[in-house]
Formats: C-alpha cells, sequence, structure tokens
C-alpha cells in the first residue's frame, strides 16, 4: 500500500481512501452510498442536513465533513442510522410545504427520491404550514421557497463558484429563511440562470424557467432508479 | 441625512480597524448610534468592510439585540424563566405594558417604550429582573413600575432610578475562589513565572483542573494541545458567555473578582504562548463592559498586561473583550469563535477542535471564566492544595448560581462531591420536589436522586441550580424549557433546528391533557433521534427536559395521559375555526346589505 493511503471499515467493507479526503468522498469513491442532502461534490461540506451522520468508532459524526482516518470503524447502512435519518427526511418535509405531486422538481428531487430510499411513509410529526415567500420576478430563475430545506447548496456556490455572494441566511432557529439580501426582488439580484448557484438546489425550490417538463414524469432520474445508485454501481464495476 | 449617516458608520468602521472579523462591534455600534440598523445602513456597513451585503445581513439578523427596525427610545427587556415567573414576571410585564402603552412585544405609540421578553439574563437570584437598554434592574415589583417609568421618561437615564444594578449575590465565600486567605492580584501570575510554561500546565495537570462550563474537560489537556498546536499566532479566550438559564456565578466573578479571571487568562496566555486574549461577553452583560475595561487598564498601568507582563522579559499580552448580542448558542465554544470573527453564531463541525483552528484558524484555548480563577489559585496555592477539596476526579469547589424556592438564593462555593440533599439543606429548602441540576441543558433530578453527588463523575453541572417547591409544575417547567431551545436553536442544523420546534409541540398537546401513551413514546424516540444527530451540545442536550422528566418524572406524565389509543392534536372546534369564522363574518356581510 502506497504512502498517502489509508483503510478504514464501512458496515464490515474495506475501503482505501487517500489522506485528506472525507469519509464520504472516500465512500463514494469506492461505490458505498452514504445518503446526504445538503452535500455537493463541488462545494465545501457546510453539515446542514445531518443525513450522512454515521456511527464513528462508536461516535455519531457527519460523514461530509469528517476526515477519513486509518483504522476508522464506522456503522452506516443499520436500522437504527437509517431510522435517525429517515426522521430528518421527515422534518424537511414538515418544515416546509411540501406538496410532490403538484411540483415539478417530482422525479428530480433529492429529498424526495431520500424519503422512497430510506422508506418514508408519511411523516409521524405535524406539518407545521409555514408561510414561505415565492419570487417569480426573475426572467429565467424562479424561487419557491415552500420547497427550500436551508441546505446553503446555493450560498456556498454563490459565494465560492460564482464569487456573487447572491444569497444568505436570514434570522435563526426555526424562522431562518434563504435571502437574497436587501435586494429584496431576485432580477435585482446579479444571478444568472447559468450560475452555479441556480444549478444546485437539491429540490425545487430555485427552478430555471421553461425546463420543468422537458423530460416527462416517470422518465426522471429518481423515476428510473433510486437515489445513490448512480454512486453505488461504481462499486459492481 | 443620508450623507450623515454614512459618514458615521464610515467612522465606526475606521475606529474598528476596517475589519470585518469587527463586524459584531460595528452593527453594534451603529445600532447603538441610530437605534436600529437600517437597510441604508447595511448597505454602507457591505461598501465600507467590502463585504457582500447578503453576508452582513447574515450576521445582523442572527443575533436577538440588534435589530433592523426602529424599537423605543427605551428598550424594556424582561427575562423570561421559570424562576422569574414565579417570581412574579408576568405582572411585571403587564405593569410595564400599562405604564408605557406599549404592547407585550411591541412599542408604544409614543415611540418612547418598547417592552419584550428575552431568555434569562444573568439574574435568576434577583427575579423579577429586566434589562432597560444596559441597565439591569433587580427584584422588580408591579408597584415599582409606574416611578421608574415616569423616572425614564422625565431625566432618561435609567442607571439613576431604583432598583438599577444587581444586589450582591455571594451567598456563602468557600475555600478556593473566595478564599479569606487569598493572594495579592499578579502574586499568582510572578508564581507562574518563576516557571516554564511546560511546567504551568504540569501543575495545572496535577491540580485535575476540568472545566467549569459544565462539561469538564481537562484544562491541562487543552492547554497542552493549543500549546503543541503550530499557527501565527496562539488566542485565549475568555467564555464570560453566561447564558444557561439560572446561571450568574460569572457575573458575581466579573464583578466581584475581575483580577482573579485576567490573572488566570495571563497564566493560560504564558503556558500556551498567546500574545492576545479575548473576553467573550455576553450582550445581556453590556454593563460589565466599561467596569472590565477600567480594570483593564489599571491592570495595564500596573505592568501586569502589555509588554513584558510583570517584567518578564519577552512575555507580552493583552486582553480586549468583545460584546455578544444576545444569543445563547454564543456559549458554545466554536459558535463563539465564529461570532468572535463577526459571523453567525453557527457552532463548526468538530475536529478540527479550537486548539487547532481556533479564532482566526489559529490554536486557542477557550475556557469559562470560573476555570480561570481556578487557574490562577492553583498557581498562588499548589496543586496538592487544590487537590484537597473535592473528589478525585473532580477537585476543588464549584460555584452553584442557586435560585427558585429557596429562602437564601445567590452563589454557593462548595466543594465538589456535595449531594443534593446537604445542598438542599445548605440553601434552606429542604421541601423541595426536584432541582433543575445545570440548567435546561441538565437534569431534572427528583427526591429519589438527591443522594446524588455534584460532581462531574455524577451530576454535571456548569453552576445553574434551579430549586422547586412543593406545587411546582415540574411538565409545565420543561415545557418552558423546551421551548427556550426552540428560541436560541442557531437553525444550522436539521434535527435541532425542527426537532426542537416539534418536541415543544409534542410537549404541549400532553401538558394540554390531549396527549395518550403513543404520544409519549414518539416524543421519546423523536427526542432520542435530536440528540444522536445534532450538530453541537446545544442540539444533543436541548431534549434533556423531555427524556429526564421522562425517566424521572414518569408518573407526572402517566396521570395527564387519556385512556384513548388517539387524541388528535387540535378540537373539532380548533380545526374548524378559522372556517367558521369566515362563514361568521359572511353572514354579518349579508346582513348588513
Amino acid at each position: 500500500m502506497s504512502q498517502d493511503k489509508l483503510t478504514f471499515t464501512i458496515d464490515g467493507l474495506k475501503v482505501e481512501a487517500q489522506h485528506g479526503q472525507t469519509i464520504l468522498e472516500a465512500c463514494d469513491a469506492a461505490g458505498i452510498y452514504i445518503p446526504r442532502l445538503c452535500y455537493h461534490p463541488d462545494l465545501e461540506p457546510a453539515g446542514h442536513c445531518r443525513v450522512c451522520s454515521c456511527n464513528i468508532d462508536g461516535r455519531r459524526a457527519s460523514a461530509c465533513t469528517m476526515a477519513a482516518v486509518a483504522g476508522m470503524v464506522i456503522e452506516s447502512n443499520t436500522p437504527e442510522v437509517n431510522g435517525d435519518r429517515r426522521t430528518l427526511i421527515e422534518m424537511l418535509f414538515v418544515e416546509g410545504n411540501h406538496i410532490c405531486p403538484s411540483c415539478e422538481k417530482s422525479g428530480d428531487c433529492e429529498l424526495q427520491a431520500l424519503g422512497y430510499r430510506l422508506g418514508m411513509e408519511a411523516p409521524q410529526t405535524p406539518y407545521l404550514w409555514p408561510e414561505r415567500k415565492i419570487d417569480a420576478t426573475h426572467p429565467d430563475i424562479f424561487i419557491d421557497r415552500n420547497h427550500c430545506i436551508l441546505c446553503s447548496r446555493c450560498i456556498r456556490a454563490s459565494r465560492t463558484e460564482d464569487g456573487k455572494s447572491v444569497f444568505g441566511f436570514e434570522g435563526r432557529g426555526i424562522h431562518t429563511l434563504l435571502s437574497i439580501g436587501i435586494a429584496g426582488r431576485l432580477d435585482d439580484t446579479a444571478l444568472k440562470a447559468a450560475d452555479k448557484a441556480a444549478q444546485v438546489c437539491p429540490v425545487g425550490c430555485i427552478l430555471i424557467k421553461r425546463s420543468g417538463y422537458q423530460v416527462p414524469e416517470g422518465r426522471r432520474r429518481y423515476d428510473e432508479k433510486p437515489i445513490g445508485s448512480e454512486i453505488e454501481a461504481r462499486r459492481a464495476k | 441625512m443620508i450623507a450623515e449617516r454614512m459618514t458615521t458608520i464610515e467612522e465606526i468602521i475606521r475606529d474598528t480597524g476596517n475589519d470585518r472579523t469587527r463586524l459584531l462591534d460595528v452593527l453594534q455600534a451603529v445600532r447603538q448610534n441610530y437605534g436600529f440598523v437600517s437597510n441604508d445602513a447595511l448597505q454602507a456597513i457591505a461598501v465600507g468592510l467590502r463585504m457582500p451585503a447578503v453576508e452582513v445581513e447574515d450576521t445582523l439578523s442572527f443575533y436577538a439585540f440588534l435589530n433592523r427596525t426602529p424599537k423605543g427610545r427605551f428598550q424594556i427587556r424582561l427575562s423570561k424563566t421559570p424562576v422569574s415567573l414565579m417570581k412574579g414576571a408576568a405582572d411585571v410585564a403587564y405593569a410595564f405594558c400599562a405604564a408605557t402603552g406599549a404592547p407585550l412585544g411591541g412599542t408604544s405609540p409614543d415611540n418612547q417604550f418598547t417592552v419584550e421578553w428575552t431568555s434569562d439574563i444573568g439574574m435568576a437570584d434577583q427575579e423579577p429582573s429586566a434589562l432597560i437598554n444596559t441597565t439591569v434592574f433587580n427584584s422588580l415589583k408591579p408597584a415599582d413600575v409606574p416611578a421608574i417609568v415616569s423616572a425614564l421618561r422625565l431625566q432618561g437615564d435609567p442607571a439613576k432610578l431604583q432598583n438599577a444594578g444587581v444586589r450582591p449575590s455571594l451567598t456563602q465565600a468557600g475555600p478556593v475562589i473566595f478564599s479569606q486567605e487569598a493572594a495579592k492580584t499578579g502574586d499568582g501570575i510572578r508564581a507562574a513565572l518563576t516557571l516554564s510554561p511546560e511546567d504551568v500546565i504540569k501543575e495545572i495537570s496535577k491540580a485535575k483542573l476540568r472545566g467549569r462550563g459544565g462539561a469538564g474537560f481537562p484544562t491541562a489537556l487543552k492547554w497542552k494541545y493549543c500549546r503543541g498546536a503550530k499557527g501565527k499566532a496562539h488566542y485565549v479566550v475568555c467564555n464570560a458567555d453566561e447564558g444557561e438559564p439560572g446561571t450568574f456565578k460569572d457575573r458575581l466573578l466579573l464583578i466581584d473578582k475581575p483580577d482573579l479571571v485576567f490573572d488566570g487568562m495571563t497564566i493560560a496566555a504564558y503556558a500556551i504562548g498567546a500574545k492576545d486574549g479575548i473576553v467573550y461577553l455576553r450582550g445581556e452583560y453590556a454593563y460589565l463592559w466599561e467596569p472590565l475595561q477600567r480594570v483593564l487598564d489599571d491592570r495595564s498601568k500596573a505592568g501586569l498586561l502589555g509588554c513584558n507582563v510583570c517584567g518578564h522579559e519577552g512575555f507580552d499580552f493583552n486582553i480586549r473583550i468583545q460584546l455578544g448580542a444576545g444569543a445563547y448558542i454564543c456559549g458554545e465554544e466554536s459558535a463563539l469563535l465564529e461570532s468572535l470573527e463577526g459571523k453567525r453564531g453557527a457552532p463548526r463541525d468538530r475536529p478540527p477542535f479550537p486548539t487547532d483552528h481556533g479564532y482566526l484558524e489559529q490554536p486557542t484555548a477557550v475556557d469559562n471564566v470560573e476555570t480561570y480563577a481556578c487557574a490562577i489559585r492553583i498557581l498562588e496555592r499548589g496543586s496538592n492544595w487544590f487537590t484537597t477539596y473535592g473528589t478525585p476526579e473532580s477537585t476543588g469547589t464549584k460555584l452553584l448560581s442557586v435560585s427558585g424556592d429557596c429562602p437564601r438564593p445567590g452563589v454557593y462555593e462548595v466543594a465538589f462531591g456535595v449531594t443534593i440533599n446537604e445542598f438542599l439543606d445548605l440553601v434552606g429548602a429542604p421541601e423541595a420536589v426536584f432541582v433543575q441540576v445545570g440548567g435546561p441543558s441538565g437534569q431534572s433530578v427528583a427526591p429519589k436522586d438527591f443522594g446524588r453527588r455534584i460532581a462531574f463523575e455524577d451530576l454535571a453541572t456548569g453552576g445553574s441550580m434551579m430549586v422547586f417547591g412543593p406545587g411546582r409544575d415540574v411538565l409545565d417547567i420543561a415545557l418552558q424549557f423546551t421551548d427556550f431551545f426552540v428560541d436560541e436553536s442557531c437553525g444550522w442544523c436539521t434535527p435541532c433546528r425542527v426537532g426542537t420546534t416539534l418536541l415543544k409541540k409534542q410537549l404541549e398537546k400532553i401538558v394540554a391533557r390531549r396527549g395518550t401513551l403513543s404520544d409519549v413514546v414518539a416524543m421519546e424516540t423523536l427526542a432520542n433521534t435530536v440528540m444522536r444527530m445534532s450538530r453541537c451540545g446545544l442540539g444533543q442536550s436541548s431534549v434533556n427536559p423531555i427524556l429526564t422528566t421522562i425517566r424521572n418524572f414518569p408518573q407526572l406524565y402517566e396521570a395527564r395521559l387519556q385512556p384513548e389509543t388517539f387524541v388528535p392534536r387540535v378540537t373539532l372546534s380548533e380545526a374548524t375555526a378559522e372556517a367558521l369564522a369566515i362563514r361568521q363574518s359572511e353572514k354579518s356581510e349579508k346582513k348588513d346589505a
């Protein structure tokens, strides 16, 4: 084994990782899927959603932020961990106003796909029915905060990839919202449809206008195969 | 008008060194000058600090004490805690509303007064208490209120009024921090400077000093890691964001023994190799800023700060005070560091730990106010002396902030290992029905466990001890604590942001006697998920009021449960209230027509 490689164990499988890789990155490369939501491979991890949390040497921590260390023993695909993940997905469903059948992201939505993958049925907790603002002022982009899960992908992408810092958080706790600052209207910001920030939304919050139904429902990414299949396919090879 | 404002904001930015990591200071100065931070001001700050406006907003909108819309000339913030409510805070609040004409949570028509609730302001032994602007008021009674309000209208300076200020809080001195044979200011530093930094750390290690904030991490180990970490600079940070409801012992230390705390920070600086120290002082304690600053100035004059501290060649150390702005979460050390850097107080994922990547990404030792006070006593008197107090695993003494149903509230310095029974005799409350040890994030301890000891190996506490006597409703208090976490969750991670609200709703249903056994089971399951999945200690411990009351007071839950297998969350009339109201208004419209 070369100097810059290390190995750890996840669910009984040995994984080889490079120094500096996170657990999630190493598992992705090895074709082992750890459910995740706010993580995006092109962005710095932020640790918001906690869906990728695993038992790492007996302690619960997020795989997207934790560096792989030689000899780690990780539990990910267990009933208890997956049950906690399912509860998080349920929380995100009741926190916003998610009406899958009428959402143009249906079938391409990572939240919905995780709900299916983790076996979520009807949420067990009450819906919070918040009042959230939509913004249709931009000629090419539509924001529907009813679907926002505060993953900060757009915030991170706008800051580091686009160099524009169009998005930020406003407020705190359960009242935290996705903000476009004091501009007030999306059309008054520098956001363009080709920006990374407009492309990375995992749910139906930031949508590109006139593109929603180019692929018909039933033939979309997660209609075909469960989320994570593309990563697991690497392992099969 | 706009031009005038721009100039002043520019001045504020210049005064804080054109430094975006000082954004919190800039925002507080703007708020103080203009009464609020307008969108124009926000824009001007963004331009002045050359940072995106959304990032200014991100910080600004996070802190409870930074308002974006105008408020009254006098902001009256009443401490809302189970203890304050027991002592009559609600009646005081109504009295303020009546005397000022302001609605609770709003501003009076003449724009003079805003009256609102705030989280615990560190006055649990002197409730009901309030902050009027930055002046603290103790032991308020509804009858005092009209005179206070008319005096404010007349002369405008809250500091000169009756009830203003803090009453002395030390009820029982102990042998370590409040020792009668205390050394002189600076003696501990001089003793430390005869040792090498490594030997200072060894002495702290021999004393087995553990962090007094509640977590109990070995202080010497933290200092050792920090000293060993590579960086451009090392920092000493004093966590004076004493936000846990029911605790006020750091407030006492900062009023009565500030030199002890600064002495402790100075030897920490020597031990880890730091030149700069920062005290993160909670916004509620803004009234301590000036007196503390005077102490720092005196220390500089006396050679206890600055270049060559105590004449020790090459040992330079300075301390500045950073004022917080109303966020409990900033007591969590990584959130505190984010706040120190001018950002929202969202905790960081660890590792890396602050001893490696702390303030400005540099090695940083963050310790509690009381920990520094203990550290200097160890250097003054030796580790052997220190370990004669307490238990083998929890050495020394602990400051307990005592409040609630007891005749002698205040700060008690007791040796670790004292049982709850002994503690209750000490404070004069042998009939207590439960004690909240460690604040809302701690444990609700029932009489069956009153033989347990206050120590890191048994009942760990940062010092908040709320005593509840006969007739107090444990579940109602658990609900208030749960509500506190809803207000103070930072919102960064899903389980804490959403989970705290869902748990509150679930507990509300049970307290309102609409719950069934399955509701308790579901609540417990949810609470365990929030505990396991939350990113930081706030989320992980936000479930403690629920989990510890389920464990320790099951009979109180049983007494409130309905025998059915399912009872809906809302009654039929509540569920249809909105529709009925619409129908009613339609009917009356028809009549009018």
